[in-house]
Formats: structure tokens, sequence, C-alpha cells
């Protein structure tokens, strides 16, 4: 398996995605791409997605939709032909994931904080009836403001769930600017030591690091592993890379074409 | 005979709990208070105090939900549906994913912990949401059947349910029917359409219209969403009047639900009893029902006020 190769064609889908439908989240998309890559590629055990037994992956951070639907049609759960229709009338692949609509997806997400809770919820239903699934789950670092998270991270180190991944992408922007001066979630890794995590720092663009964070994850010592990811927001696109500016804006034509050619691909 | 819907909650999930092993319950430090802590006794492993967290309480039922539990969420109606807005929206509603809310400590009737906890917007805001049903039950007997009732039904529940001990309405022999009202008593001349436990009032209150020569219809509309329409429209037809009386708001509760369906369809006479537009306050539950216009003299005076509408 070509995991660089595969992660460009999803970078590539997120553009392309996003230049259909005129709108859409590319700075946090491009940013998490090579998490997902790994996770649905190497990581996660998926013999069907409709599987009682599957590995989850919740997307808590909803707005990187595009990313998820260019793993999931990567990895054949959605037909490549479905993305052009991205966030338009109709299509199954709303602005941001409903599980009723893609098999795939395993939980509807956009409100930032809603998807670390439910994934927990899973995590603590494997547990409840001896499965021996894992659930992943994606937050955005701005996401962290929001303090319901919080008492999710309480509740999984207070059942105990070591089955339960969660994954910071640490891309240090969000919609008004740069995460420290927002709104500061620093210093991560002590936060989430102090409640009860495993927590590791991967940089998020190299799948060796990235493979040996989710080895931490992947042990049973009753502890939820927390991977912070540092990633660049933007990534592989250069005039997109850590810009909050590219958060939620969708690239003209000639900006599409440029980033498609950049990742290796054409529009 | 008095007992609190909320004991009957406390009954009903640890039956279910022995027959179905998907059931589940969230608590949010307050397993004394919703008393689940019957539940928990019962069914450890199957009891989970989130501590105080209800927007996590209710993402986690989510997350079980999706896994094929059937999660009941318990805390008070106030931080249940309030505080918890968002998650019950996005995190249950709009995947339609199979989470009751049995929420006690709905309405006046808390008592002296006053205004914070006194919740009278709830069938509002639960209303508003799609996907989502409603039950508020008259008493102990009904509440019980509710519960059982919506762990059969494949959505999101609320079930509305009070501190208070409360009159015992019903003898064992009654059937709740999702989605029906329940005719008490039938009438020629107004139509007391109650909920909760204001259909005891409505009942004593249709005693007093007797005595003054009105023969009034008693309706429970325990399921509030969706309203019994086929109900509502009889009884606009049969007696061109109502009066609705809930322990809610008048703004989106029981009486604006009844009142949209007689605008659109059967234009009649609604009079509401209900809070108007007001938190409550510190005191004894009849106390409170008195002084916020939720007495049987009030129910009875609106009632006078409809047959004079019709006029």
């Amino acid at each position: 398996m070509d995991l660089e190769k595969t992660a460009r064609n999803i970078r590539i889908n997120i553009i392309k995605q996003i230049y259909a439908a005129g709108s859409g989240h590319p700075g946090g998309a491009l940013s998490a791409a090579d998490i997902l890559t790994l996770l649905y590629f190497e990581v996660m055990n998926i013999p069907s997605f409709t599987d009682e037994n599957r590995d989850r992956f919740v997307m808590s951070k909803g707005h990187a939709s595009a990313l998820l639907y260019a793993t999931l049609a990567q990895r054949g759960a959605i037909d490549l032909s479905l993305l052009p229709t991205f966030r338009k009338l109709g299509s199954p692949l709303q602005g941001h994931p409903d599980m009723n609509k893609v098999t795939g997806v395993d939980m509807t997400a956009g409100s930032l904080g809603l998807g670390v809770s439910a994934a927990a919820g899973m995590a603590l239903a494997a547990k409840l009836g001896s499965h021996n699934y894992r659930v992943y789950t994606l937050l955005g670092d701005g996401e962290l403001q929001e303090g319901s998270v919080w008492e999710t991270f309480m509740a999984a180190s207070h059942y105990k769930l070591d089955n339960f991944t969660v994954i910071i992408d640490n891309n240090n922007l969000q919609i008004d600017g740069e995460v420290d001066k927002v709104m500061s979630v620093y210093p991560l890794r002590e936060k989430l030591v102090a409640f009860g995590f495993d927590a590791v720092e991967a940089d998020g663009h190299d799948f060796s690091s990235l493979r040996k964070a989710f080895a931490v994850a992947s042990n049973l010592n009753g502890k939820p592993c927390a991977i912070i990811a540092k990633t660049i927001k933007g990534k592989g696109v250069s005039f997109m890379e850590n810009n909050a500016d590219w958060h939620g804006k969708a690239p003209d034509k000639e900006q599409a074409a440029l980033a498609v050619k950049e990742l290796g691909g054409e529009l | 005979m008095m007992i609190a819907t909320r004991e009957a909650f406390s009954q009903a999930i640890v039956e279910l709990g022995r027959k179905n092993e998907k059931i589940v319950v969230f608590n949010a430090d307050l397993a004394h208070a919703t008393k689940t802590y019957e539940f928990q006794k019962n069914f450890p492993d199957r009891h989970f105090n989130v501590g105080i967290a209800e927007m996590n309480m209710t993402g986690m039922a989510a997350g079980m939900a999706a896994c094929g539990y059937i999660p009941f969420v318990s805390t008070f109606a106030a931080f249940g549906t309030g505080r918890n807005y968002d998650m019950i929206r996005n995190a249950v509603c709009y995947p339609n994913l199979n989470v009751k809310f049995a929420l006690t400590h709905a309405g006046l009737t808390v008592g002296e912990d006053g205004a914070t906890h006194q919740m009278l917007e709830d069938i509002a805001l639960m209303n508003a949401l799609p996907n989502m049903k409603i039950i508020a039950p008259a008493d102990a007997v009904e509440a019980k059947q509710a519960i059982y009732a919506a762990a059969e039904i494949n959505s999101p529940v609320y079930i509305r349910l009070g501190r208070a001990k409360t009159p015992v309405i019903y003898n064992d022999s009654y059937e709740f029917k999702f989605g029906k009202a329940d005719v008490l008593v039938d009438g020629e001349d107004v139509t007391l359409a109650a909920c909760g436990i204001m259909v005891a009032k409505a009942l004593q209150a249709r005693e007093v219209l007797k005595e003054k020569g009105i023969n009034a219809a008693v309706l429970n509309f325990s399921t509030i969403k969706p309203i019994d329409k086929k109900a509502v429209l009889d009884f606009a037809k049969k007696t061109q009047a109502f009066v609705t009386i809930e322990e809610h708001s008048l703004k989106g509760g029981l009486g604006s639900i009844i009142a949209s369906v007689t605008a659109e369809n059967y234009p009649c006479a609604v009079k509401m009893v209900g809070a108007s537009d007001t938190f409550g306050e510190s005191g004894k539950p009849e106390e409170l029902l008195e002084k916020y216009g939720l007495g049987i003299n009030d129910i009875v005076s609106k009632a006078l006020e409809a047959v004079n509408m019709k006029k």
C-alpha cells in the first residue's frame, strides 16, 4: 500500500469536492489527510462498514467532511462519482457528515464537541458488550475550547476506556486566527495527562511517527489515549498552508487548478 | 392515593432492565432525586453516573444508541432539555438515535428549589425538534406505561415527569396508547384538554363546572408530540370550545399545539391555563399552582370564558 500516494489522492479529492461545491473547509481537511489515510488503510479493522465489530471513526471536527468523504471513497465505501455532489441539494454528502445518508459515516457530527462524546459512548458500548472494536475520533484543536469536550475526557478516563483514541489535529489555527491567541488550549499534553490519558505527540504528516503513536493507543492499560498530532493547516497546497483564511473558503477555478497541480493531479 | 411520577419511572425502568439487557441508564449526579438508583442497585453495570455533565451524558448516550443500546437519560427537566439542547438536537434528534429522556422535576411543583429548577419551557423546546416524541403522563400508572411504551418506539422520546406526589387517577386496568388522547369524561359544553399533573385538576374543575350547569369533557393529552389531531378536531366539533391546561409556559406548550390544530382546521374558542411568560419562585407546590394561575378556580373561570366566547 502506497500511503503517500493514497494521501495525495485524498487531498486532490478534497480540493475537487470543495471547488465543485463552491464552499467547504479545505484547511482543516488537508491538515488531517495523513492521519485519516493511516487510520483507514492501516490502523483500523473494518471487515465491512456494516460489521458490528468493526472499529469506528467519528469525525468530531465535522467541518472536515470533505476529508472523510474522500477517504471513504478511496476505501470503497462511497462511489467516487458521488464526490462532485458534495454539499449540493439532494446529495448524501452533507456539509457536515450525516450517518443516515452515508454508510461508512459512523456518527453524525458538526456541532463541535458532539462527536467526541458520542465516540466515547461507542467505546463504552464496546466495553459493556465485551466487543473488541476500538473507537477513534478526530478533534480540532480549537474544538477543545468547547467545555463539553472536557466532560468527555473526564468520563473516558473514569470508565477506563482504553479502546478509545482521541486524535487532536493540532494545526494551531481556527477560524478567527491562532488558537493560542483566540483562546489558548495549551499546554495540551499536560492537560490530557492530568485528565487521565496516555498522551503522546506525533508529527501528523509523518506515517512512522503516527504509527508509533497508534501503537501506544493500542495498549490496553485501562487508560484512553490522546494523540496530539502536530499538523499544518492546508498541508500540501503551498498557498493554503498555515493560513487561517482557508479554514472555510473554496478556491476559485485558478486556485483549485493550481492546488491540484501541486498535489500531482489535474482538475 | 398520591404517588410521584418519578417514582413510577424508578419502578418501570427496573422492570424494563430485567426484560431487556439493551436498556442502559445515564444519570448526572441525580440518581437519588430522579430515582434511578433502584436501577443502579439492580444493574450496576448498566447504570452510568457521568457526574454533573449533562452534555456529555447525552452525547455518550447517542454513541451507545448508535451501537444498539437503548439509553434512558435522566436528570432534571430544566438541565436535561435546557442546557442540553444542542446535544439533543444534533447528537440525538438529527441522526434519529434511540435515546429516551426520562426527565423529572418538570414544572412549578418542584417547589422550594425555585425558578432555576422549575422547568416551564421544555415542551416548547422538545416539540420544535424533528424526530422527537413527547409524553407527559398524568399520573404514576400512566407514567409506568409511558416508560414501557417509549422503550418500544425506535426514536428519541421525552417523558416529562414530576417531583411532587400527585393524585393517581387511573386504576391498573388503564391502557396507555401512544399518540392517543384519553377521553376521561365525555361532555358537550366545553373540552378540558390537560396533560401531566393538571389532568387531576381538570377532573376536579369539571365537578365545579357541573354545579354551574356546564357539562365539560375531560381529555388527557399525555402524548403531546405527535398530538392526537383527531381527538382535538372531534371535540372541537362537538363542544366548540377548549380550555388547555398545563404546568408549562403558555408559549409553545400544549395550549399552543392544540390552538394551532384548531386554527388551521376548525377554528373555535380556545382559552389557556398555564404559566404566563414568567419564571416560578420558591414555595410549596400547591401554593405555586394557585399563585401562577394553575388552580381549579382558574380552570373554571377559563372554561366559563370559553363557553361565553361561543355565543
